[in-house]
């Protein structure tokens, strides 16, 4: 028991201390940029902008711009821990208010991505492994989903559901049917990814020893899938929904500009535009947190779902 | 070898024969088919003029999103500029975006995942820890920052790419140099007196990089889509410079009106992926010894 504490808590330091680099590595970035750091948060490092000296003094105590690079650093990091973003001067706002109100839409809709590409993945994995032209098919349709670009799926749905079905809206009216099409976008990427994991993993369980045990003793193929194989081909598919979690949230970006939806991955892309450096830095920060979080959640989920790693504490599983 | 019994005990052996052959047959056709079309892009990156007479900046404001047509094959778009046209010249900064960013990528990431696998402990770990902090952003929007904090354009976009593609690169080629490292072959090249330098050029480097070839190959159709999405969103090549990401972002608003300007370029870019990823796994398949 005392092992998986520490193994717990092990992990959530490492994750943490990934954190704080992230963190480190943004503010040093922004000081790669080869002008003023205040006229880089000020966004006047592309392009030719008029700033008053008010607000560059602003900028400069904010940032203790004045003080050495190791004081600004600390007291950056300082405000991070307490949760604050810094001011967007092109909104006149606090950082944290703005993302805090985008936030819902883009929960809402990785939220509902997530979830089909759960559903689609486990039921395509479950129906075709092992059988071999459903595999086939199925390895067809992920290599061209795989393959295509989030914003280009994205009008091949709206031309044919919104254009010429006329079953669901283009754009965001507010309601659930509009959620249909974005998250049908952002989640068949995903699945194609989590479906090839998921039928390799799978494939391989069925070839298992207590697999031919299992059907000796009369069990139908879709049973022993679902009972006994699913289970083995648990730590892969676990790890593709971490990595594919990353491809999500840029994948939100694209999504929410193409459908016009409110949200994050908006308020990132029309930061850059405006060159609204503090709300970018924040945008990036929160989704690179919460891209650790969920790899923290799906290394630790190991142990839950596969007895092995329990007993060795190893991902790597030699069958 | 449990799997060939259970294989055995479901099919006759004849039949799993003659499936085999024309599974061999189908991938090599497949093979084929995708090795032109990435030969056809590469040849639209070169000479664009080889493969049509149109001008692709050239607009006619008469024929504005008129639909295909023998003049037009692929129709034109919301000026009247030919949209194959565009297609065919936006190939090249895709493919320049593409190349550039995987070897950005490649080049780095060995070198690191070298050191990483190489060096004594200290320098690896800090190579290690650096890369698991790279790793740790989503790679689309480390791009974004990289474009947000150091301006737009196709040389931005090719490298801020390339740096958000690197931790991958380092993790695999330390990975393949650990094992590569302690093989059997590395000793008995060690003590039959080989120095350092030898074995590290002659041995370790080209059977620790070989696995990364297969990647880069995959990975140069990521490294394109990513590419055409940075420019959907505008960070990437300014107009009019015809490019397959910014051709679909300027077709978005006239979707109802002339779906042809929206589907061909995204055609174009799920063909060009498809072909990657499929000469990929084939040369992984290869390198592994099957097939």
């Amino acid at each position: 028991m005392s092992l998986a504490v520490w193994r717990v808590l092990r992990r959530l330091g490492v994750s943490l201390i990934t954190l704080l680099g992230a963190a480190t590595l943004t503010f040093f970035a922004l000081r790669l940029v080869p002008v003023d750091p205040a006229f880089a948060i000020l966004g006047a490092g592309q392009q030719q902008v008029d700033i008053s000296p008010e607000v560059l003094a602003v900028v400069r105590q904010e940032y203790h711009l004045d003080e050495p690079l190791i004081v600004q650093y600390l007291l950056y990091l300082g405000r991070l821990v307490r949760g604050d973003l810094g001011m967007s001067y092109v909104q006149e706002q606090p950082v944290g208010q703005l993302l805090a109100a985008q936030a819902g839409p883009t929960v809402a809709l990785a939220l509902a991505a997530t979830l089909l590409a759960i559903v689609i993945s486990l039921v395509g994995g479950v129906l075709t492994a092992g059988r071999r032209l459903p595999s086939w098919i199925s390895s067809g349709l992920e290599l061209v989903l795989a393959s295509t670009p989030v914003f280009w799926l994205g009008f091949i749905l709206m031309l044919v559901f919104a254009v010429w079905l006329r079953a669901l809206p283009i754009l965001d009216s507010g309601d659930l049917r509009s959620l249909v099409l974005p998250a049908l976008t952002l989640a068949l990427p995903a699945a194609a990814l989590l479906l090839q994991v998921l039928r390799q993993s799978l494939d391989d369980a069925l070839e298992q020893p207590f697999i031919l045990s299992a059907r000796a003793r009369g069990l139908g193929s879709l049973a022993v899938t679902v009972r006994h194989a699913l289970r083995h081909a648990a730590v892969p598919y676990l790890t593709m929904h971490g990595f594919s979690f990353g491809a999500l949230l840029g994948g939100a970006a694209i999504t929410e500009t193409l459908f016009s939806r409110p949200g994050l991955g908006r308020l990132l892309v029309t930061s850059v535009a405006s060159q609204d450096i503090p709300v970018v830095i924040g945008v990036v920060l929160v989704g690179t947190a919460v891209f650790i979080l969920v790899n923290t959640l799906v290394d630790l989920s190991y142990g839950l779902v596969d007895p092995r790693v329990r007993e060795t504490g190893r991902k790597e599983v030699v069958a | 070898m449990s799997g060939g019994v259970v294989a055995e005990a479901v099919a006759p052996r004849a039949t799993v024969v003659r499936w085999r052959g024309w599974v061999r047959l189908a991938a090599d056709i497949g093979t084929l088919l995708c090795a032109l079309v990435l030969i056809v892009f590469v040849l639209a990156a070169l000479w664009p003029q080889l493969l049509t007479g149109q001008d692709p900046l050239a607009a006619d404001r008469a024929l504005i999103l008129s639909p295909p047509s023998p003049v037009h094959p692929l129709g034109t778009d919301e000026i009247g500029r030919d949209v194959l046209a565009r297609i065919i010249y936006g190939a090249r900064s895709s493919l320049v975006l593409g190349f550039g960013a995987v070897l950005i990528s490649l080049v780095f990431g060995t070198v690191l995942g070298l050191v990483a696998g190489l060096s004594n402990r200290v320098i690896s770990t800090i190579t290690l820890r650096l890369t698991d902090i790279g790793a740790a952003f989503p790679e689309l929007v480390l791009a974004i920052l990289i474009l947000a904090l150091f301006g737009g354009g196709l040389a931005t976009a090719t490298i801020a790419i390339g740096i958000a593609g690197i931790p991958y690169y380092v993790r695999v080629v330390r990975g393949e140099t650990l094992r590569v490292r302690n093989s059997t072959y590395i000793e008995a090249s060690r003590s039959m007196g080989l120095s350092r330098p030898a074995v590290l050029g002659r041995h370790l480097l080209p059977n620790a990089v070989r696995p990364v070839v297969v990647i880069a190959t995959i990975g140069l159709g990521g490294a394109t889509l990513a590419g055409a999405a940075l420019s959907f969103l505008g960070l990437g090549s300014p107009p009019p410079t015809p490019e397959w990401g910014s051709m679909l972002s300027n077709a978005r608003n006239f979707l109802t009106l002339g779906w042809w300007a929206a589907v061909f370029p995204g055609l174009a870019i799920t063909l060009f992926v498809i072909s990657t990823t499929v000469l990929g796994r084939r040369l992984q398949a290869r390198l592994e010894g099957r097939g």
